[in-house]
């Protein structure tokens, strides 16, 4: 494993060394607006996220449930580029913490690899989490993501065989995503308890920290989490307080209050 | 993947990069793949292996070969046609009827395949995606046949387009799920049903309709197709002591094209050639003729193939009058057919495509799919090139009774649908 200063490694092995999990946060670029989600994303350092996922709007998101389909569909109704996740990235870097683009793989694709990966580099970018490509498919990206010393984050689910645990773990750097559950995005009542026994299994095949995701709403949920990952993954819950109606101010403020008690919850975990 | 080197870009093509390309598991030169989320990845390999065993297990090919003699009334007939062919410079013009196939369309091979292939894998449920309903139809009816749960997702428009085949599937016994996602089409009713699946993989199967997705799905679906090739091979054969200069067939996702085309491939001086949606007209950006047009490779579904993409590889709006073949990308085989020379795509524009309709009708008795009816102008067209010494195969793949209250609308025929 190499690990490089902009990556996710060194912020994790921090919150480690604090004996916390990580609060990583994701929002999407262009939600509600490109600068509101500029400024969302910045509000998430603030209040403690360690790690913000910076999401791309996509036309099909087949991987996310309603509260991030609509945003998406509304960051892209009102004009979000891809150019715009550049923006975000520098953004959530000068505000202090490493950012990790979410996105759907054909927009890499089609933009091109290399040149995506340069500019996410140049743009204090840390990497790329990829919900839509498995490692078998990623020959290119691997490439150029050592090329421009990024990470690479892809997703364990509750159904990989320890054949593909151990396929998936061996390509990442920076972490490994454990979906908690078989699903799309979306807050949950109840992290399944599939979670942990995944994250057990991760544990099992490989050292790279582990982050949960999927399903994630609350503080108690996240302390629960906390007890087990290195890091906990929060969505769908953070976009939902964007969409409220009310002023941008408004959303922001309980963005913060829900980041900052999520912030707590990470803490409050058995370790 | 470094055959596909240049990729991006209006101008971009694939087609001096591919014949050098190796051959890997699930890829058309560097067409198809897995782009997928992994939660799926085990289903898929179980797909695999269940599907491989069955292609030589004579039990399998056994009751899915009975099936199709005393349920889809297979083999199809073959039918010529001369009074239509007179529209075809002459040529000489025999249609796949696959109209007649129980449900109405060519669908039915593949349901019936996967269906079986369901039970064997120990699921209990199967969901699809349908865009005029054939498929979602099809999947309906082999769910009622076998004891299977069955939901099928449809865009919101095509259920509106096509509300007799909602009503279909309902009296089937299936959950018909409207989507208002994105443009409530084919393509976001395959969206809804991969999050249906990767929700309920466990004990579901997702019954793809057409030879897109992730790998296995295009060989495998072009493979419980091809038995429409296999069939009108030996019966032009028969009937003409020759083989047909051109095979034809529309090619939305590209199902019964595959299927047609697939045993003509290593015929070398057969032509094979896909008509795609040309809706209102290439210049006009309302059609889905990925070839015709400025689509470059890219992902959507889980394959790399040719798509209908903005600048920044958005998902681009298609659009056809007919519902089936209103899709943004295509088979990735298909791709790889095109690129590397073996079969020609043209398009046919919606207009074209209703005369064609309106004329199979009235001078053959014949009511074809809205969908098939693009295979038709493509004939009138090749005919008028080749003249009357040429002999056409075109794939009927359908029967035009789900499309009669559009062909109403467009023609005006009963009060108040003008």
């Amino acid at each position: 494993m190499t690990t490089t200063v902009r990556g996710v490694a060194e912020v994790l092995s921090r919150c480690r060394d604090e004996g916390r999990a990580a609060l990583v946060g994701y929002l999407p670029v262009g939600f509600p607006t490109v600068d509101g989600s500029l400024e969302a994303m910045r509000v998430l350092v603030e209040a403690g996220c360690d790690v913000v996922e910076v999401g791309v709007p996509y036309s099909d998101p087949l991987m996310d449930g309603e509260v991030i389909q609509h945003a998406a569909a509304t960051a892209l109704a009102r004009g979000a580029r891809v150019d715009d996740v550049f923006r975000a990235t520098a953004t959530v870097r000068e505000a202090g913490a490493p950012p990790l683009v979410m996105t759907y793989w054909n927009l890499v694709l089609h933009r091109g690899v290399d040149r995506f990966a340069d500019e996410l580099s140049v743009s204090g970018g840390a990497g790329l989490i990829t919900p839509d490509l498995i490692p078998d498919e990623a020959e290119e990206w691997v490439a150029a993501s050592d090329r421009h010393g990024l990470d690479r984050v892809f997703l364990v689910a509750p159904s990989s065989t320890p054949e593909r645990l151990t396929k998936v773990t061996e390509a990442c750097r920076g972490f490994v995503y454990a979906a908690s559950t078989m699903g799309v995005t979306g807050a949950r009542t109840r992290v399944d308890a599939d979670a942990k026994a995944l994250v057990d299994r991760v544990r099992a095949v490989s050292d790279l920290p582990v982050c949960v995701g999927l399903g994630v709403s609350t503080r108690e949920q996240a302390a629960e989490l906390a007890g087990d990952a290195d890091g906990v993954i929060v969505g769908s819950a953070l976009v939902r307080a964007l969409s409220d109606p009310g002023p941008l101010s408004e959303r922001l403020e309980e963005l913060r209050t829900l980041t900052t008690a999520l912030a707590a919850g990470v803490r409050e975990g058995r370790r | 993947m470094p055959e596909r080197a240049a990729p991006q870009g209006a101008s971009a093509t694939t087609r001096n990069l591919v014949p050098e390309a190796l051959p890997r598991p699930g890829r058309f030169g560097p067409f198809g793949g897995r782009y997928v989320p992994e939660a799926l990845i085990p289903a898929l390999e179980q797909l695999d292996e269940a599907r491989q065993k069955a292609m030589v297990d004579p039990e399998f090919q056994d009751e899915l070969a009975r099936l199709h003699r005393t349920y889809t009334g297979r083999p199809s007939i073959i039918t010529e046609v001369p009074r239509f062919g007179a529209h075809c410079g002459g040529a000489r013009v025999i249609l796949k009827r696959e109209d007649l196939n129980h449900t109405g369309s060519h669908k039915i091979n593949n349901v019936l395949a996967q269906a079986l292939l369901t039970k064997r894998m120990g699921k209990t449920r199967v969901i699809a995606e349908t865009g005029a309903g054939q498929h979602g139809v099809a999947t309906a009816t082999a769910a009622a046949l076998m004891g299977l749960e069955c939901t099928v997702y449809m865009g919101r428009v095509d259920t509106e387009r096509q509300a007799l085949n909602v009503a279909r599937m309902r009296i089937l016994g299936a959950e018909v799920v409207p989507v208002d996602h994105g443009s409530a089409t084919l393509k976001d009713a395959i969206n809804e049903a991969l999050r249906d699946w990767v929700t309920n993989v466990a004990r579901t199967h997702y019954l793809i309709g057409t030879v897109t997705g992730p790998h296995p799905f295009p060989e495998m679906v072009r493979d419980f197709h091809a038995v429409i090739g296999e069939e009108a091979r030996a019966q032009v054969l028969e009937l003409t002591g020759r083989l047909p200069d051109v095979v034809l067939a529309c090619v939305g996702g590209g199902s019964n094209a595959m299927g047609i085309f697939h045993r003509f491939v290593p015929d070398a001086g057969v032509r094979l050639i896909g008509i795609e949606a040309g809706g209102e007209g290439i210049e006009s950006g309302r059609h889905a003729a990925r070839f015709a047009s400025t689509a470059t490779p890219g992902v959507l579904h889980g394959a790399m193939s040719y798509l209908m993409q903005d600048a920044d590889g958005q998902t681009a709006p298609s659009h056809s009058i007919s519902a089936g073949l209103d899709y943004p990308s295509v088979g990735p085989e298909h791709a790889w057919l095109r690129d590397s020379g073996r079969a020609e795509y043209r398009y046919a524009t919606d207009d074209r495509v209703m005369d064609a309709f309106r004329l199979l009708s009235r001078t053959e008795g014949i009511i074809p799919a809205i969908e098939s009816a693009h295979a038709l102008v493509g004939a009138m067209e090749v005919g008028e090139e080749l003249g009357p010494e040429s002999l056409l195969l075109v794939n009927l793949s359908g029967r035009g009774d789900k499309d009669m209250e559009t062909a109403a609308a467009y023609f005006g025929l009963v009060p108040g649908s003008s």
